[in-house]
């Protein structure tokens, strides 16, 4: 019955961290850093170990191999209930026979803090739900209930609060304000979030930093921007957004780019962008930053000839192409309706173009399509 | 004019039409009906006949009378047998409700060697018929020299009971969700603390529905009884022994009774758990 619980601060660092069951290993030799203060978000998708991390963050999994620290205290072995630790459950878990009021009381009145009230007052004005303290949480709206777990984790004003897939459960719009929302508190109340999804969109909306993770390990870390403009590995780059990487061979450089040979046609590629380990390589662009253009007409940068569009999508802000290439392979192209010049229409011949700063390059003996055909509308494992 | 056009337009329906419709729309609640006068006309019956003013028999109708329910210990030997049904319904149902909630959380939480054996072995009492149970009981107690009699009963109710008990509590637990608890414990909350302020609370309604279900087991026993009780005498044992010679009218006054009060706990609980999800 030891009650006292640590009051550790600062940077948590998880350390070559293992967990296994029987054959199955769920997070594989995994280490990470996440600074205090950070919103930070482990991203993948199901089945990838972000929630068994999260799980052993947390204090309710214990891992095989490695270690957990928070700031200097060695947190690996201890309870849940010892570490200054709270969780936003995924479908909220919040106590049915209790009041939202104590609900939130819930933890400070474990631990003997005093004024219970007024800290209950603040953190329901916080999230705007003031009026609904005396409630039951099945009398509440997804939304609110959502909002609850928010608040009995943050009143207790954690090094450190895990949110598990937080906004789920909730329909696209909601989620879309609750982002922007949990973004805000975590401003206001300056706590570290960690924070587990498998929507790319809401980690890049919310995180400062994110752990792209696959199979139990981190493929790339780095803020939203470094890893869309600039991926490592093909899973990154179609699990973030999409991509189109075209096989090639580095054929020569030319001061800080390389020359690719892309089926006869040369491009080029700034050499601090490229992953590659050898010659071969995949030349990856995103389709927003193809332009593309009727032949003849003069164009700069790289320029790939004998484009035919295959298919036309208009929608609004932008219109999708779906333009095949001589070597055969269908590119991407999102074109911006912000030029007043009519679509292309579908079995036009193009050429296409982008800024050679646009290309990131991959290490050609990768599965192009690593990423891509995970549903990131699928639900996390548990 | 128009009136008579619009009668024109609606089809006549044939009254034999309309009758199979109606009985067809109705068919469950006429069947419902029957079932409950079914179920219900011995209740009634036993009811009516707590007033009836019957002297020894209480066979046939003689009069009206409160009689019964002013004297309910009126006839020899009732309240006896009475007090100790509801003695030993009370103890086997605190030890039965005690180790059956035990149980149930050892095989509904934990792992262990055995536990899949134990699970079996749980309903074994229940499948068993009576009169084995009773009459192996009774035998056993024989071999550990211990004369049939109150506590002989306890035990032997709270053999039958338990099994009933753990059914009801696991089936509750294994209804709770694991995060709960789990969410408990990240809110600073210990194992204990755990148990005491989210495991039981959540568990009490099931562990209530086992108490009152082992208790009016207990309390309607007959066979088992009649084999441990020796010369005790319970409530069924005590209607059964003077239907022979014609049971008094206050067997009927307690049989009413005890229904009433058991409905009153039913629908009290009903309003509660009503009450408890529709306001705060």
């Amino acid at each position: 019955m030891t009650k006292e619980s640590i009051s550790a601060k600062g940077d948590l660092r998880l350390t070559r961290l293992t967990k296994s069951y029987g054959d199955f290993t769920a997070v594989d030799d995994l280490s990470l850093v996440i600074p205090e203060g950070s919103f930070f978000a482990l991203l993948g998708p199901s089945g990838c170990g972000k929630t068994t991390t999260l799980r052993m963050i947390a204090g309710l999994e214990e891992p095989t191999v490695g270690s957990i620290h928070l700031g200097t205290t060695d947190i690996t072995t201890t309870k849940p209930y010892q570490r200054p630790i709270n969780t936003v459950f995924q479908n909220y878990a919040l106590f049915p026979h209790l009041t939202i009021f104590e609900n939130i009381a819930f933890g400070l009145r474990r631990r003997g803090i005093k004024d219970v009230d007024a800290a209950v007052t603040k953190v329901l004005d916080l999230v705007e739900l003031p009026h609904l303290a005396q409630r039951k949480p099945t009398q509440l709206s997804g939304g609110q209930q959502q909002r609850i777990a928010l608040a009995r984790a943050i009143v207790n004003r954690p090094a450190l609060l895990l949110l598990d897939e937080p906004l789920g459960a909730l329909d696209l719009k909601l989620r879309r304000q609750m982002q922007i929302e949990l973004k805000w508190i975590q401003k206001e109340v300056g706590l570290t979030f960690v924070h587990v999804t498998h929507d790319q969109e809401e980690a890049m909306t919310m995180a400062d930093t994110i752990a792209v993770m696959n199979e139990g390990q981190i493929e790339q870390m780095g803020s939203p921007a470094d890893l869309y403009d600039n991926p490592k590995t093909a899973f990154v780059a179609n699990f973030l957004g999409q991509s189109n990487l075209i096989k090639g061979t580095i054929s020569g450089n030319d001061g800080d780019s390389h020359i690719v040979d892309v089926f006869g046609q040369k491009i080029s590629l700034q050499k601090n962008r490229s992953h590659a380990v050898d010659n071969s390589i995949y030349a990856g662009i995103r389709p927003e930053k193809f332009r593309i253009s009727r032949l003849g007409t003069p164009t700069s940068g790289n320029i790939l000839t004998g484009g035919h569009i295959e298919d036309v999508s208009y929608i609004g802000v932008s219109t999708q192409y779906q333009v095949e290439m001589p070597w055969g392979q269908e590119l991407m192209v999102f074109e911006q309706n912000d030029d007043g010049v009519a679509p292309f229409s579908k079995d036009e011949e193009v050429n296409i173009s982008w800024e050679p700063i646009f290309t990131f390059g991959l290490r050609g003996d990768e599965d192009a399509t690593a990423g891509s055909e995970v549903n990131p509308e699928e639900l996390d494992e548990e | 004019m128009s009136h008579k056009v619009k009668d024109a337009t609606i089809p006549h329906i044939p009254t034999g039409a309309r009758i199979s419709r109606w009985i067809g729309r109705n068919l469950i609640r006429i069947y419902a009906v029957f079932a409950f006068t079914y179920l219900f006309i011995p209740v009634a019956y036993t009811f009516a006949f707590s007033f009836n003013d019957s002297g020894k028999s209480n066979l046939i109708w003689k009069g009206f009378t409160f009689g019964n329910w002013q004297n309910p210990c009126g006839a020899p030997e009732v309240c006896t047998a009475l007090v100790n049904s509801i003695k030993i319904g009370f103890l086997a149902t605190l030890f039965s409700t005690i180790l059956g909630t035990m149980i149930a959380f050892a095989i509904g939480r934990y792992s262990f060697k055995g536990r899949s054996t134990s699970n079996l072995m749980i309903f074994l009492p229940m499948a068993t018929p009576e009169i084995v149970l009773g009459a192996s009981l009774l035998s056993l107690f024989l071999v550990f020299k211990i004369n049939p009699g109150f506590w002989p009963t306890v035990i032997a109710h709270v053999v039958f009971c338990v099994s009933f008990v753990v059914v009801t509590v696991k089936a509750r637990i294994a209804s709770l969700d694991p995060r709960l608890e789990q969410a408990a414990m990240d809110l600073y909350a210990n194992e204990r603390e755990t148990f005491r302020r989210v495991t039981l609370p959540l568990v009490a309604p099931g562990i209530a529905a086992a108490a009152l279900l082992a208790f009016s087991l207990s309390f309607d026993d007959y066979i088992i009884t009649n084999f441990n009780s020796g010369t005790l005498k319970t409530f069924p044992e005590f209607v059964y022994a003077s239907a022979a010679r014609g049971i008094p009218a206050q067997a009927n006054v307690i049989g009413s009774a005890m229904f009433f009060l058991a409905l009153a706990i039913v629908i009290t609980g009903q309003i509660v758990g009503r009450k408890r999800k529709v306001s705060a």
